[in-house]
């Protein structure tokens, strides 16, 4: 298996007297998938947060392509490449496309911008996506359907050539053909070799894209198992109890001795 | 939706962007289809400035119908005149509006500035006279805080124009026109970093922040001019600001550099991309635009430059100082809200915060320096209504100066609810104000008349706003 392109070791978070994540390690392969299930509550979005530096870890080491490095906020994970996709997309509806894709960090000189850089860069990233639902790169955000502005969502994370893309529930409010497309769009990231880390409570989206499954289960790494080693059963199992045979976290009794 | 559009052929595929792997995406339309996209867009409830353009027509021709006296050369300059203060306030307004807030205090702070103006002026540059000691000292104060604070939000520009006006009030710089405008605006500028202050730092409803700026500005008004005082502005430069003409060649070049300017920016950008390879409109409707829009100058130009004294003893000719003054600003500012990072930004945190501040924008630092522009812009406006009746009373900017400003905003197209607007709805909707009242008073319309159109009118345009956002929610999905 290839090197990690990022390894978090050790991670915890408390959030005032609440320990959400306990002694979190966590890899992710560039070129893979892996999925980030859990219960509500696990940590999962908390996780995801802390790798984007939205939330400070309490403690924990963070290696970014076998280096150690500190994320102290939003800006500092994008300069590693590592973008998220978030629950609720990031998009302004009064905005079209390109510059939705560009909000932020738009290109040109002096505060000025370079529209016709901007639109054929963004032109290029939806077409090395083969994105063919949209009509223009200039249609306002608020005329996109729902998977259309996942679809952008993810594209805008891709643009900046991007190592690690999180997408943290990207389907939840799919219909059936537009969770079509955005598992697509996911699998057409790995295979561009980007790491991705997908969250999802949908177990049928998780072994259809997920090379590997990594399960929390109350603020711990309850296992981390390759998609085709486990069935649908045991992942459920992980999730709920913690636990599945003798994968996931070990019995208390066990635990104690 | 996989129907091809023959329009992009495979030649026109700009090199590095293989446009046929993009499915369906279309960079050049055809006029028909154009327009078809435009319609779907109005049914869609994006209805722009159409309304107001449509309303400005009909009331154009209703009144020249009605008044013989309406469609007059003299009451056309006068109307520009009339209606210029309350389009640059309004103008200044859109910034705020864009970010779904609202600025109250704009109308009684213009009135600060054109009281501070007035006295700075009528003392001779000796403010400190003029106020009495513990006024002007709080005064320095305010405008010391105001750069304090500005300089703590990083917004530099309003910083250097707060020292700006503590220099001209603490040196006792000697009364000039030129002084008096810089005053205005730098104290405008002040103002504007408290509001913006309250609102985005300290994170105060900017309702609540402005309705006690507008009572309390309304006070410092009446405490720099006094109880029943009048300040008269005795200067020519002033005078001419509202009042004065373009000479003929003078009219003519601002139109060859106006005009000509609009035609080769919109034509020069049309054919880039067209040349690029980007998505633009179809070539026809965009000459059809440029050309319309420099006959009406042409025919602007030439109508205002004809004597239009009412006596035979003087002769008045030239389009009015306050023509290329709001095409100047309204320039500016649509540049920057268009083509700048800083435009994009205001409109991003306009349409969506949550969405600006995870892509890194400074949200407080945009929110703050709206109310900044604001105040600003509302300082212009003040030099230019104080310049039309040549002096400054306790009444400055009170009464519904901010209303109607604000009122031209939406009735041009702006959104109160926030992303949505452009400067050029602050100009048609302030036309559309300017020819109501204006055109009712020439039918000696009472006052009580007036002011029920005039709400009825706002009434309306907010109502099309609502609506039309409606309409646009549920058309999408």
């Amino acid at each position: 298996m290839s090197e990690p392109i990022l390894e978090l070791r050790g991670i915890n978070k408390s959030f005032g007297p609440v320990h959400v994540l306990h002694d979190i390690d966590f890899d992710v392969h560039p070129g893979q998938v892996t999925a980030l299930v859990g219960d509500n509550g696990a940590g999962k979005s908390t996780l995801v947060k802390c790798i984007a530096g939205i939330h400070p870890m309490d403690s924990g080491q963070v290696l970014f392509n076998g280096e150690e490095v500190h994320i102290h906020g939003p800006r500092d994970a994008a300069h590693l490449g590592i973008e998220v996709v978030y629950q609720d997309l990031a998009l302004c509806d009064n905005l079209d496309i390109v510059q939705n894709m560009f909000l932020g960090r738009e290109r040109g000189k002096l505060g000025l911008l370079d529209e016709a850089d901007m639109e054929q860069a963004a032109r290029k990233t939806l077409t090395s996506l083969s994105v063919r639902t949209v009509k223009s790169v200039r249609t306002q955000v608020a005329s996109l359907s729902g998977g259309q502005r996942q679809t952008v969502a993810i594209a805008k994370a891709v643009l900046w050539n991007s190592k690690v893309v999180l997408l943290d529930e990207p389907t939840a409010a799919l219909g059936v053909a537009q969770t079509r497309q955005v598992l697509d769009l996911v699998r057409r990231l790995a295979e561009q070799g980007l790491g991705v880390v997908l969250i999802s409570h949908n177990m049928n989206d998780v072994f259809e894209v997920a090379d590997r499954i990594a399960c929390l289960y109350l603020g711990r790494m309850a296992a981390e198992v390759n998609t085709k080693d486990v069935t649908h059963g045991q992942v459920v199992e992980l999730i709920t109890a913690g636990r599945s045979g003798d994968l996931g976290i070990a019995r208390p009794e066990t635990a104690t001795i | 939706m996989t129907n091809t559009t023959s329009e992009t052929s495979p030649q026109d595929t700009p090199p590095g962007a293989a446009i046929s792997d993009f499915g369906i995406d279309t960079t050049s339309q055809s006029t028909g289809e154009a327009a078809r996209d435009y319609l779907a867009r109005l049914r869609g409830g994006e209805l722009g400035s159409l309304p107001a353009l449509l309303g400005l027509v009909v009331l154009l021709i209703v009144f020249s119908s009605l008044a013989d006296s309406f469609l007059t050369l003299g009451n056309i300059a006068n109307l520009l005149a009339q209606g210029a203060s309350v389009v640059i306030i309004a103008m200044g307004l859109v910034f705020v509006l864009l970010l779904g807030e609202i600025d109250l205090s704009a109308g009684t702070a213009s009135g600060v500035c054109a009281s501070v103006m007035a006295l700075h002026l009528v003392r001779g540059g000796n403010l400190l006279g003029g106020m009495g000691d513990t006024v002007f000292y709080l005064f320095c104060g305010l405008l010391l805080l105001a750069a304090v604070l500005a300089a703590l939000m990083r917004i530099w520009a309003g910083t250097a124009l707060s020292l700006v006006a503590l220099g001209i009030a603490a040196f006792g710089v000697p009364a000039n026109a030129w002084v008096e405008m810089l005053l205005a605006v730098s104290v405008g500028t002040a103002i504007g970093c408290i509001t913006g202050f309250l609102v985005a730092r300290v994170g105060i409803p900017s309702f609540v922040v402005t309705l006690a700026l507008f009572l309390a500005w309304g006070g410092v008004i009446l405490q720099f001019i006094g109880e029943g005082g009048t300040l008269g502005l005795r200067d020519d430069t002033l005078f001419n600001v509202a009042n004065g003409n373009l000479s003929t060649a003078g009219s003519w070049a601002l139109f060859v550099i106006a005009g000509g300017g609009y035609a080769a920016v919109v034509l020069g950008r049309h054919f880039s991309r067209l040349r690029r390879g980007l998505v633009a409109s179809p070539t026809p409707v965009v000459l059809v635009k440029v050309g319309v829009v420099v006959v009406l100058a042409a025919v602007a130009t030439y109508a205002l430059t004809l004597n239009r004294s009412q006596s035979s003893l003087v002769v008045i000719t030239g389009v009015p100082f306050v023509v290329p003054i709001v095409l100047v600003l309204l320039v500016i500012g649509t540049f920057v809200l268009e083509r700048t990072r800083y435009g994009r930004h205001v409109y991003a945190v306009g349409g969506n915060q949550e969405a600006a501040r995870r892509a890194g924008i400074n949200v407080a630092q945009i929110r703050m320096s709206v109310f900044v522009i604001a105040s600003s812009l509302a300082a212009i406006g003040a030099i230019v209504y104080s310049s039309k009746v040549g002096s400054v009373d306790p009444n400055a900017g009170g009464g519904n100066t901010l209303l109607m400003a604000v009122g031209a905003a939406v009735i041009g197209g702006t959104s109160l609810f926030g992303g949505k607007g452009r400067l050029r709805d602050a100009v048609i909707g302030g036309a559309v104000l300017a020819i109501i009242q204006n055109g009712m008073g020439l039918l000696d319309q009472p006052a009580a008349v007036v002011f029920i159109v005039t709400g009825l009118v706002l009434l309306l345009a907010a109502s099309v706003d609502a609506l039309s956002r409606r309409r646009a929610a549920s058309t999408v999905r």
